[in-house]
């Protein structure tokens, strides 16, 4: 399976509209995302950024009953189409939360769990470090891979959580205001991360934080509510455009802090 | 009531009456929870006084005495409630852990799973005798006696709500986004169950296995309808079979001191033996954690 397509987008939106239910929460969104660059996602509380995000890799309809319209192509394949493999589908597109998730199992097998539900059997140890390492967590657990993940600080616990989406090697990792619950040190190494991992793969973050939002990404959607509730994609483009002139007047609104 | 004695002073005590209360309160709910924890000592006191003087090595190994004559032990017994919680256990725990993970797992709020959970408070509630008549009618009458297998049956009937309303508390203490993360990783439900959510539970499931243990193991109405009683030791699980808990129920009501004491002596087995099945259970599996 060829994962690096010629197509230099890895997402194709096409008027996606997502219900929870009967209630509409998003309206109409038409986007696309480029690959190996990173996509920030702000706006106010309640205005479907992260319901966006987890329309990328189909989480949602595991939290709740939802329904989606339209169109969301991955690479060119409509990851809608009822033949499409979740498992599959999720593999390739990592997912980090906002409060980090370490299984209760030790270091090691938190990031080889992956690999072995997708029946990698043998000597792991290779890949655990290179997960590891690129997650910038291996010199500060290499002496106790065997001990409880859940031992570990938030911000390590997290970055063990990148590591557990990379060692099914993806090609897209969404991340869910990742920083959110932790210390300013611990924000600016999952920054340092992002920033290392751009080349390799295409992500997309969700940030309540504007400065972050300026400082780790490429290109960013604002997404805000309209008079009915309903979330919408109200500007998109490059951060530094949308954050030094943006065109529209909510926009400029957000991001100078006048409301949200 | 009025607000007009507030002052500024941060050392002015609560007024008499509140204090006063709020003493009487918490001196209440002390000797009440005294009151709860005496008959817990008082049983565990007085099986321990009278029964451990009746414990010594024949109680293991030897047959009841024949009837008039003193000495004998209840080996036979201990015996067959090993045996019988044995293969209660073996009924109830897979059905009732797959059940529960059914209720928690795959289809939390579906009309069909309140049926199932009303099911099983219903049969939880069902009076222990009950069990025993119907083990009586749809093992014993059918398959030609009393036996071990009616006995189990009957004890994994008891058990099975139990395990079942344990385990899904169990399973639903462990955070949605444990098994969100599990999923993102594109693992299916299968693997998210049986690598994540299970390790996770398994304290909280053998908690509730060991409960069901522990209630099988003292039960005595659904094994007089199911297995009865045996003087010897177990011939076959299709015969009769002797139980602590019957033995317990024969001899405490006989007239005669030394099988009184024998009875006591059971009882004292009884508690024993659930002591260290539910140790045993938590050192092995805290270990494999």
């Amino acid at each position: 399976m060829s994962s690096t397509t010629t197509t230099s987008n890895a997402y194709q939106v096409r008027n996606m509209n997502f219900f929870y239910g009967t209630r509409q929460a998003l309206d109409g969104i038409n986007i696309d995302i480029p690959a190996q660059s990173v996509t920030a996602i702000i706006g106010p509380s309640g205005c479907g950024k992260s319901t966006f995000l987890k329309s990328l890799n189909r989480i949602a309809e595991a939290e709740t009953k939802v329904r989606i319209d339209g169109q969301i192509s991955l690479f060119g394949q409509n990851i809608y189409d009822p033949k499409v493999n979740l498992t599959q589908l999720r593999r390739r597109v990592g997912m980090v939360f906002q409060r980090p998730n370490p299984f209760p199992m030790s270091i090691y097998d938190n990031v080889a769990y992956g690999p072995r539900v997708f029946g990698t059997k043998g000597n792991l140890d290779a890949l655990v470090e290179s997960s590891l390492t690129k997650a910038a967590i291996w010199n500060e657990v290499k002496d106790k891979l065997r001990t409880s993940a859940q031992g570990l600080s938030g911000g390590q616990q997290q970055r063990l959580c990148i590591a557990r989406s990379l060692a099914v090697n993806p090609d897209v990792l969404l991340m869910d205001e990742p920083c959110s619950a932790l210390d300013p040190i611990a924000t600016l190494r999952i920054e340092e991360l992002i920033e290392n991992l751009r080349t390799q793969l295409t992500i997309i973050i969700v940030t309540h934080n504007m400065q972050q939002a300026g400082r780790v990404s490429q290109n960013t959607l604002f997404f805000n509510t309209d008079e009915s509730r309903i979330g919408q994609l109200v500007e998109s483009g490059l951060t530094k455009e949308i954050f030094f002139s943006p065109k529209d007047k909510r926009t400029e609104d957000y991001i100078t802090g006048r409301f949200g | 009531m009025t607000m007009s004695k507030q002052s500024d002073d941060l050392t002015q005590p609560l007024e008499a009456g509140r204090t006063f209360f709020n003493t009487g309160m918490t001196i209440l709910s002390g000797v009440f929870t005294l009151l709860g924890l005496i008959p817990l000592f008082l049983v565990l006191f007085y099986v321990l006084s009278q029964g451990f003087s009746s414990l010594n090595a024949d109680i293991f190994t030897q047959l009841p005495a024949p009837s008039g004559t003193l000495g004998g032990g209840f080996g036979n017994a201990i015996q067959g409630t090993m045996i019988m919680v044995a293969i209660a256990a073996s009924i109830s725990v897979p059905i009732g852990v797959l059940t529960a993970i059914f209720l928690s797992e795959y289809s939390r709020d579906s009309g069909f799973v309140q049926y199932v959970r009303f099911g099983v408070n219903v049969l939880a509630g069902v009076p222990s005798i009950v069990i025993g008549v119907f083990a009586y009618g749809v093992v014993v009458t059918t398959s030609g006696g009393f036996s071990a297998y009616a006995g189990g049956f009957a004890l994994a009937i008891l058990m099975l709500p139990i395990i079942i309303r344990t385990t899904e508390e169990a399973l639903k203490l462990i955070p949605w986004e444990l098994r969100l993360g599990s999923f993102a990783l594109g693992a299916d439900r299968f693997n998210t169950i049986a690598r994540v959510i299970l390790p996770a539970a398994l304290p909280g499931i053998i908690t509730g296995i060991m409960l069901a243990v522990s209630r099988a193991a003292g039960e005595t109405a659904p094994l007089i309808f199911t297995a009865l009683f045996s003087q010897y030791w177990l011939e076959g699980l299709n015969k009769p079979t002797a139980s602590l808990a019957v033995l317990i129920f024969n001899y405490a009501t006989t007239p005669y001191a030394d099988l009184q004491h024998k009875a006591w002596g059971a009882s004292l087995m009884l508690l024993i033996l659930v002591l260290i099945i539910s140790i045993v259970a938590r050192i092995v599996f805290r270990r494999r954690s």
